[in-house]
């Protein structure tokens, strides 16, 4: 399991991001991401695991993170300034099974068979 | 981008205020099994007594989305032209296995899980091209999926309107009031899509967000 700083995904692009995450989630990694992705990002994120998707080879991602907080600022509204990402745990979805989820806390289980 | 993005938004709405034109392109999204094309359903046979496509207790029944387009709807004395698009359910993950459970064979589940890999992107790719959404959601489910938290997101961060339908009320375990509680800053109406339960509701809501 990584976890992974904000930081540490600030210096990459968006792209680059979904594809270090698909590609570790692939090698069986389990990640938690201390700022989460944008939702644009978190689109991407599912729109190319999607293409990944291989029958017995790798069938999707779990992903889960808490509701955004919406922007509420003026100034914030004005240049389109999005809610900012929050915790979020990505993982196979043969390995990592979300059991509950609310608001403020998720309680997952992981698994190291394959 | 966010700025410029903004600017041709305001810009486009403005434009629609000055012709007069109510009109607005709304995608039915949510998980699968949610009641998507039951609702779109709904609509068409309510306001064109037509049809959108086949519903299924089988998940991803509906794996490419369909569009219908100039659906003319009533609510509040309003009246509004919509184009509705009806989604393929969204997922992070899609597993053959879950369809052979269903009583499928494996080259038919592999068939029906690569179509619909194939359906959730093209759903992702509608996001760009949406002025709304309704999102609908099974009241009888948690409401917390990856899925309703990432299209709730990308509506904000476009500053495009939601509305949440909480459907399958028909059921008695269902919880709308538990969707409320998690999405308080979203308008919702609770309906069952299968019955028509509060259906003038949500028209009414449609013509006001949407309008």
């Amino acid at each position: 399991m990584d976890l992974l700083s904000e930081d540490r995904l600030a210096r990459m692009s968006p792209v680059e991001k979904v594809r270090f995450i698909i590609d570790e989630v692939k090698n069986g990694k389990i990640l938690v991401l201390e700022r989460g992705l944008s939702p644009e990002e978190e689109a991407n994120l599912i729109e190319m695991t999607m293409t990944q998707i291989a029958p017995d080879e790798f069938s999707g991602i779990e992903m889960e993170t808490y509701p955004a907080h919406e922007t509420k600022s003026f100034l914030g509204k004005l240049f389109n300034k999005g809610p900012k990402g929050r915790l979020t745990l990505i993982g196979p979805a043969d390995q990592l099974k979300t059991l509950k989820k609310d608001r403020d806390m998720i309680t997952a289980l992981v698994s190291s068979n394959r | 981008m966010g700025v410029i993005r903004s600017l041709k938004r305001n810009f486009t709405d403005l434009l629609k205020k000055l012709l007069n034109k109510k009109s607005a392109r709304i995608g039915i999204y949510g998980p699968p099994n949610a009641g998507k094309t039951t609702l779109a359903n709904r609509i068409l046979r309510d306001w064109t007594g037509d049809a959108m496509g086949s519903v299924s207790n089988v998940a991803h029944e509906t794996r490419r989305a369909r569009r219908r387009e100039g659906v003319t709807i009533k609510g509040n004395g309003n009246s509004l032209s919509l184009d509705i698009i009806d989604t393929p359910g969204l997922a992070t993950k899609i597993d053959f296995h879950e369809f052979m459970e269903q009583g499928m064979s494996e080259a038919e589940s592999k068939r029906r899980a690569k179509e619909a890999t194939e359906g959730v992107i093209e759903a992702v790719k509608w996001l760009e091209n949406l002025d709304g959404i309704i999102l609908v959601m099974d009241a009888t489910e948690d409401p917390f999926t990856q899925v309703n938290v990432t299209v709730i997101g990308n509506m904000e961060a476009r500053g495009l309107p939601l509305l949440i339908a909480a459907n399958k009320i028909d059921r008695e375990d269902s919880s709308p009031s538990t969707i409320r509680e998690a999405f308080p800053q979203h308008p919702l109406v609770a309906i069952s899509a299968l019955e028509g339960k509060n259906i003038d509701t949500l028209y009414e809501e449609i013509a006001k967000r949407f309008g």
